[in-house]
């Protein structure tokens, strides 16, 4: 007997998960892009994000091409090599009533694009920004980037002697107020992550491990699928409750770091190492640290301040676009004009 | 008796009416750079204004904060001529390390004013020196000591005004507008041009010919520098996202916008309807104001050469995108750090093609105040009508300096916000593509992010991309796309300012010029008609792309002249590129780049050489 496929599930905005994929991706088989390319589709339907309400934003290399594999229906500007903070910033300002994701390399946001992204953190522009991190450049075969860590080895057996920055450390500092680190390849904790900052207000700076398959995968690497399976160290186990879910489960206050975001939802961060503080910079940045240290990937949200004004709020602007505001706002009347004339006369 | 300095013989320097040289000179007032002198300048030029008489004032300014020297040139011209001129008749030397040579560099018959014991005069004898005990003067009316540097600035406006037979009251009235609803320092102020106008009463004997005359040339105008008069055009014009980085001579057009915008666009709730963002750099700022422009906003910036530099990679984008802004470049000499406050028209050629591959822009070339506000309200428009960055191109020399103009007109067509497609719009094409043209002007339509309408996305990228803005290396797919926007700046040129025949009287010379040239140039017309009885022509160019217009007056004329300011010819190098190859060989070059303003003699003399006068 012949039954009715069933109707695909819908998130709560009505819409099925097809609604959020993009183009076919041409980036190799295998590479962590890809993973984090389906989290954000995941993550963005199962929070009803409105595609429409979104903007995409990137730079150039493998990674910065990615958003034409997610979110078809969703505004996406591929911008130049490391500038797109500032795009992002002229869109944001333009339209801060958007969601808005960007998708960088190591490459892109380490090297050429350092100067832009540390005043993008420093402004707490609202958006988030995901540095698909592979300590290589891809696009352009194979060169070390500056988050490749010291000592690690390129397929050549070229070893990079200089020390690797680390981008949420430095994010910590300069001012983002969602700081966390994960792997392409941990599904549960990337979802959750990518969760809270769509919920986020302010600046969520995410560095996801994304093994580049093709240049940096092999032994000798510190940014392999391999290495990543034996030295990530989460320092939370980080849980997303939606504001339009059921919230009330219970948990071990004792054992869980609860933060409330701005949209009613619940970040929930179990504590899996002493007693670490997600609120706490300067204990933030001593952590990373002391983590590189120990040549251990540390993991997890490092770092959340739910109250520091974005940079749209120190703007003081209206609540609408401002792109878009009617010219009875954006013009000055005929009267405006007569009176400068009048006194430069 | 009063004692002047009689080193001119008694019947030199009598003066009586036909020797008199009224409402036509310039005076230098030579100081040190942040002694505060700005203002006394100013005065003294709105005073000359107020009597009616076409005034403009240039700043020669030294890339310094304090201690060097600084000149200011106060130009009074009953005939209208507001350039730079290369002599000046009057000398106010108030800066001891300059005095000298300044003085020596006047020409025979000028006057110069100075602290008494600088004792000019031991140095020549054909130039009438006025010594003023300026210390003196301004200890007597000023107690505070440290007020005294500011306001001795103050004495000399006095001193000149008497000896120009300026009316009092006049002065007056510029010293209370300069320090409006300050009475006290309106009080110390003006105590001291009355002080020193006293003085030059009571102890000076007028020896010199220039005196200023009441007129009617400048009722109804108004007095302006053309960053003031840009940065009014782009907020008539509603800009809402200003994005830029501090540079001379530019810094001042964004100081005036955003004075502006924080006068007229806060919502009676306290709210901004603008955002104005300084940058880290030119990249972020170019950056800025495509990322602002791409998602619905009227976004600009302002710089000079070496930030126009920085833009290039993004102007390219930009282009290719087609994504609109507006850039001003306020130039400057180059190249790198050149001379950065001295004017120049050297950016020509780097902001037409700036960036890398196949890439033109669209260039605005305002050639006074007037123009400035217009075209500054006008490069909104076009951009988001072209959908691609306008640049509007000024100088120092006109962004930064006063001048008089006629009051500016309130632009009554509504704004001009491009072909953008609403969710109405898509609901009823069913989609649209992105970069195809429909409309046979080679202008595709565009969606804002947050259209309402599954199909209103689509993927903005610098890489090769079809029509309907898919990615693609499909070498018909890419070049029909580069031949679209070869077409798109054919429509361009029938959108742009025309130019304009400012003389065409069927002469077999004439002239091409842009920008601050135009004074100089016009003046240096009637020098030639004057002095060697030769009519020119002359077409004013006000955009790139060149209207078809351009063409046909070079067609027209045996031989034209392009004068500019700058020494490898840009703009005539550009016109090459555009002209016929016939018409190319017509072309001669007048050219001016030393950092200073033009001047009407230099072109009259080179015309003269190179035509065989
Ligand atoms: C101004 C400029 N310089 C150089 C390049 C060449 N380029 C393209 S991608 C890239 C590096 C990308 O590395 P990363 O950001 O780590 O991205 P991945 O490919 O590794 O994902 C470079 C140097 C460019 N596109 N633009
Ligand atoms: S080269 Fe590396 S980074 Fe680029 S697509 Fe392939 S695996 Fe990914
Ligand atoms: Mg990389």
């Amino acid at each position: 007997m012949a039954t009715a496929a069933p109707a695909p599930k819908t998130n709560h905005i009505g819409l099925p998960i097809v609604e959020y994929r993009g183009g076919k991706s041409t980036l190799c088989a295998g590479c962590g892009h890809n993973a984090i390319s389906e989290r954000i589709i995941d993550a963005m339907f199962e929070m009803g994000v409105q595609p429409e309400r979104v903007m995409k934003m990137s730079g150039i290399g493998c990674s910065s091409k990615s958003p034409a594999y997610f979110m078809s229906r969703s505004h996406s500007f591929n911008s130049v090599h490391g500038r797109m903070p500032s795009v992002s910033t002229g869109a944001i300002l333009a339209n801060h009533t958007m969601t808005t994701i960007g998708v960088s390399g190591d490459g892109d946001t380490a090297s050429i694009g350092m100067g832009q992204f540390v005043h993008l953190l420093r402004r707490n522009l609202p958006m988030i920004y995901i540095i698909e991190d592979n300590g290589v450049y891809g696009l352009t075969k194979g060169q070390f980037s500056a988050t490749a860590d010291i000592g690690s080895k390129l397929k050549t057996g070229v070893i990079n002697d200089l020390p690797a920055i680390d981008t949420c450390a430095l994010a910590i500092q300069l001012g983002a107020t969602f700081v966390g680190r994960s792997f392409s390849g941990d599904k549960k904790q990337l979802l959750a992550m990518l969760k809270a900052a769509i919920a986020h207000k302010g600046t969520v700076m995410l560095d996801v491990i994304s093994p580049c398959v093709t240049f940096n995968d092999h032994e000798g690497s510190t940014k392999s699928y391999k290495f990543m399976q034996e030295n990530d160290e989460p320092i939370n186990e980080v849980g997303f409750v939606a504001s339009f879910e059921d919230i009330s489960v219970d948990y071990d206050s004792g054992q869980v770091y609860e933060v409330e975001m701005h949209d009613g939802s619940s970040l929930r961060l179990r504590k899996l190492q002493e007693d670490y503080d997600p609120t706490n910079k300067a204990e933030a940045v001593r952590t990373l640290m002391a983590a590189h240290e120990n040549n251990e990937v540390l993991t997890g949200v490092f770092y959340i301040d739910t109250s520091k004004p974005t940079f749209i709020d120190l703007l003081n602007v209206v609540d609408e676009p401002l792109g878009t505001l009617p010219e009875s706002l954006t013009r000055p009347p005929k009267s405006a004009l007569d009176a400068l004339m009048a006194n430069l006369q | 008796m009063a004692t002047g300095d009689l080193a001119l013989g008694q019947e030199q320097g009598a003066l009586n009416a036909r020797s008199r040289v009224i409402n036509d000179f310039s005076i230098n007032v030579a100081t040190v750079n942040g002694s505060g002198s700005q203002s006394a300048n100013s005065v003294l030029l709105k005073s000359i204004f107020g009597m009616g008489v076409p005034v403009s004032g240039k700043n020669l300014f030294p890339s310094n904060i304090a201690g060097l020297p600084t000149w200011y040139t106060i130009r009074a011209s009953k005939d209208g001529y507001v350039a730079r001129k290369r002599d000046t008749e009057i000398l106010v030397a108030l800066n001891p390390e300059t005095a000298q040579s300044d003085f020596m560099g006047l020409p025979a018959g000028a006057a110069a004013i100075y602290e008494e014991n600088m004792n000019l005069k031991q140095h020549r004898s054909d130039v009438v020196c006025y010594p003023v005990p300026f210390d003196k003067i301004t200890a007597s009316v000023c107690p505070e000591a440290k007020l005294r540097k500011l306001v001795k600035n103050m004495v000399y406006v006095g001193v000149v005004a008497q000896l120009l037979s300026l009316d009092l009251a006049v002065v007056e009235k510029s010293v209370k507008k300069q320090f409006a609803k300050k009475q006290k320092v309106f009080d110390l102020n003006f105590g001291a041009v009355k002080a020193g106008y006293d003085f030059a009463q009571e102890k000076l004997v007028k020896q010199d010919p220039f005196v200023i005359e009441k007129m009617d040339q400048t009722a109804g105008k108004i007095i302006i520098d053309g960053n003031a008069a840009a940065g009014m055009g782009a907020v008539f014009a509603g800009v809402t996202v200003v994005a830029w980085y501090p540079i001379t001579p530019s810094t001042s057009l964004i100081e005036a916008t955003t004075d502006l915008l924080k006068k007229f666009r806060v919502t009676p709730e306290g709210k901004a309807t603008f955002a104005v963002v300084q940058a880290e750099d030119e990249l972020a700022a170019i950056g800025m104001v495509l990322g602002a422009g791409w998602a619905g906003a009227r976004s600009m910036t302002s710089t000079s050469g070496p930030g126009i530099s920085l833009m290039a990679e993004f102007a390219g984008l930009g282009y290719f995108a087609e994504i609109p802004g507006v850039i001003f470049d306020v130039q400057r000499t180059g190249p790198s750090t050149g001379m950065p406050t001295r004017t120049s028209q050297a950016d020509l050629l780097s902001t037409a093609f700036l960036s890398h591959g196949d890439t033109k822009h669209v260039c605005l070339l305002p050639s006074s105040v007037k123009e400035c506000f217009e075209f500054g309200y006008e490069a909104f428009n076009l951009a988001e009508r072209l959908q691609t960055p306008v640049f509007v191109l000024t100088d120092l020399d006109l962004g930064m300096n006063n001048w008089m103009s006629d009051p500016f007109e309130y632009p009554d067509k509504p704004l001009d916000r491009g072909k953008v497609l609403t969710a109405e719009d898509l609901k009823k094409l069913g989609g649209f593509a992105r970069y195809r043209d429909v409309d046979g002007d080679a202008i595709p339509y565009r969606t804002l992010p947050g259209t309402d309408h599954p199909k209103a996305a689509y993927f903005t990228r610098g890489s090769g991309h079809n029509d309907a803005a898919g990615y693609t290396e499909k070498p018909d797919e890419y070049q029909a796309i580069m031949d679209r926007l070869t077409r798109k700046f054919e429509t361009a040129r029938t959108l742009v300012p025309a130019p304009i025949a400012v003389k065409d009287s069927g002469s077999k010379i004439g002239f091409l010029a842009y920008g601050s040239t135009d004074f100089a140039l016009r003046e240096s017309m009637d020098q030639i008609k004057k002095e060697h009885g030769q009519d020119v022509d002359y077409m004013r160019i006000r955009a790139y792309p060149f209207a078809h217009e351009i063409h046909d007056f070079v067609a027209k004329h045996e031989r034209v002249y392009v004068v500019e300011q700058d020494r490898d010819a840009q703009l005539a190098s550009l016109l090459k590129l555009d002209l016929p190859a016939d018409q190319v060989t017509k072309l001669r070059s007048i050219l001016h780049y030393n950092g200073l303003p033009i001047d009407a003699r230099s072109i009259t003399e080179e015309f003269a050489t190179k035509e065989g006068l």
